[in-house]
């Protein structure tokens, strides 16, 4: 079982400049959904932007993680308040 | 090019638009390759699949081919454009369909 607690620690570990929101939103431990921001995205097409998300997430994306729901975000248009 | 790599690229260099999806666009079996499939045929696009449930190989082969962990994916005129979350994304701001139609 993985956790979204989990998924967060390593896109902190994993992305300059990092913030993440993490849900496991049908609560079984394989479906998860994030939203992520790093400065390591600007000037990123979305495709791009995602494989930097995989390659934070490494090898658990191909074992522990079955389905991750991903949207992101350049800095400068993160939507949440912090 | 090992065998596998070469027969994916094959595929995606035959067809315009190209989905490596689970299962076949009548019968998707997984909810991210339903979504791809509807996209694409909201836009009344013609394009190629492979149920990549049907073959291991190419199952694990695409991921290193688009250095990409997730199915659906889906390629144009050779090119990988991304999963479902980027095709959903690029659907709602129109650039999918000018990427496509291109």
């Amino acid at each position: 079982m993985f956790s979204a607690a989990r998924i967060h620690e390593l896109l902190i570990e994993g992305l300059p400049d990092c913030r993440a929101i993490v849900r496991d939103d049908a609560n079984d431990g394989e479906h998860f959904s994030a939203e992520v921001t790093s400065s390591a995205f600007v000037g990123l097409r979305s495709v791009q932007q995602h494989r930097l998300v995989y390659r934070a997430l490494g090898d658990h994306m191909r074992r522990d993680i079955h389905a991750l729901a991903l949207k992101t975000y350049p800095p400068d248009r993160w939507p949440h308040a912090d | 090019m090992s065998d596998v790599q070469a027969r994916i690229d094959k595929m995606v260099k035959d067809h315009d638009v190209f989905l490596f999806m689970k299962g076949t666009p009548d019968m998707p079996q997984c909810g991210f390759s339903m979504r791809a499939v509807t996209i694409l045929n909201h836009l009344g696009v013609d394009f190629g699949s492979f149920n990549v449930l049907s073959d291991m190989e190419v199952r694990q082969g695409i991921k290193e081919y688009a250095n990409w962990p997730t199915i659906p994916q889906l390629y144009v005129r050779g090119e990988f454009l991304g999963g479902s979350d980027i095709m959903l994304e690029m659907f709602q701001n129109g650039e999918l369909e000018s990427e496509i139609k291109g």
